[in-house]
């Protein structure tokens, strides 16, 4: 996929859908990438305990996985300047081989000045919106 | 025991500095399944401009984490880590990160919010190199929820 230019974009220009992804070994995986080991992401005796219906994803995992929506596009990770989202409900990653799918859409809102666009982000898994609120800033060649 | 309230507005000490890898940089973008050469290759990296490897936006939660660690495990500040869920994060990039940066963190408690049962606590992370230059900042809210 060649990355977008600054000047072939619009309000309005969608990108192309994505589909990913999360199993429990993708959580350990983060957990040690991340340095982020709390235990409701690995251990379904402790989140059960605590009020969740299962392990679930790191929300942070689940900002990357836009963020590499946002990235994939621009053709570059360095592209994005600013990043925001709200973790309205978990993703719940089940004890199988398929584990949970984090389906994520978005739309270029608004141009902006500096060759940069503000795209807007959702993400669903399992009919709920895992992210609201969520937008980057993408500087695009 | 709930939050100590009288922890909004302060801020931390800096952190000692962390160095970014090539490596950390590598097993982040692995575990995202971020597949940019960008992030692996230094040639690819140079040849578009950048110093070195260069980190996805989202890595800089691995050193704002860091930073914050002790703000949210300080004893006196009272967050019960088993009841937190992430609300919010932000980051604001003046550049990607890259592999050879030296940065620090100082972290400022912004605000602590009760609101229905829950407490929000909202930590302003920035992330600048050991020269002074700044890197991103890192806003995240962690939601305790009630007991």
């Amino acid at each position: 996929m060649t990355s977008p230019s600054y000047d072939e974009v619009a309000a309005g220009t969608e990108l192309p859908p994505r589909s990913y992804q999360v199993t429990r070994r993708d959580l350990v995986r983060y957990a040690g990438a991340s340095g982020d080991f709390n235990v409701i992401h690995w251990n379904e005796r402790v989140a059960k305990s605590v009020g969740l219906p299962n392990v679930i994803a790191h929300g942070m995992l689940t900002m990357a996985l836009a963020g590499r929506f946002v990235t994939e596009w621009a053709g570059d990770p360095g592209a994005v300047t600013e990043f925001a989202v709200r973790f309205s409900s978990p993703v719940v990653v089940p004890d199988d081989d398929k584990g949970a799918t984090v389906e994520i859409a978005g739309t270029v809102a608004e141009k902006l000045p500096l060759n940069e666009v503000r795209v807007e982000i959702t993400a669903r898994s399992e009919g709920a919106k895992v992210l609201t609120r969520a937008h980057a800033v993408v500087r695009l060649p | 025991m709930a939050i100590n309230l009288e922890y909004a507005g302060r801020t931390f000490e800096p952190s000692e500095p962390y160095e970014v890898s090539r490596v950390k940089i590598a097993e982040f973008a692995e575990a995202i399944g971020e597949p940019s050469p960008l992030c692996r290759d230094r040639a690819a990296a140079q040849a578009a401009g950048y110093p070195d490897v260069i980190a996805p936006p989202t890595f800089a939660i691995v050193i704002s984490s860091a930073g914050a660690a002790s703000v949210i495990h300080d004893p006196d500040l009272g967050v019960n880590y088993a009841m937190i869920v992430h609300g919010e994060q932000s980051f604001s990039h003046t550049r990607p990160l890259h592999a050879g940066d030296v940065v620090v963190t100082q972290s400022t408690i912004e605000s602590i919010r009760p609101a229905g049962g829950m407490t929000m606590l909202t930590t302003v992370t920035e992330i600048r190199t050991v020269a002074g230059e700044h890197v991103c900042t890192a806003r995240n809210t962690l939601v305790e929820r009630g007991a």
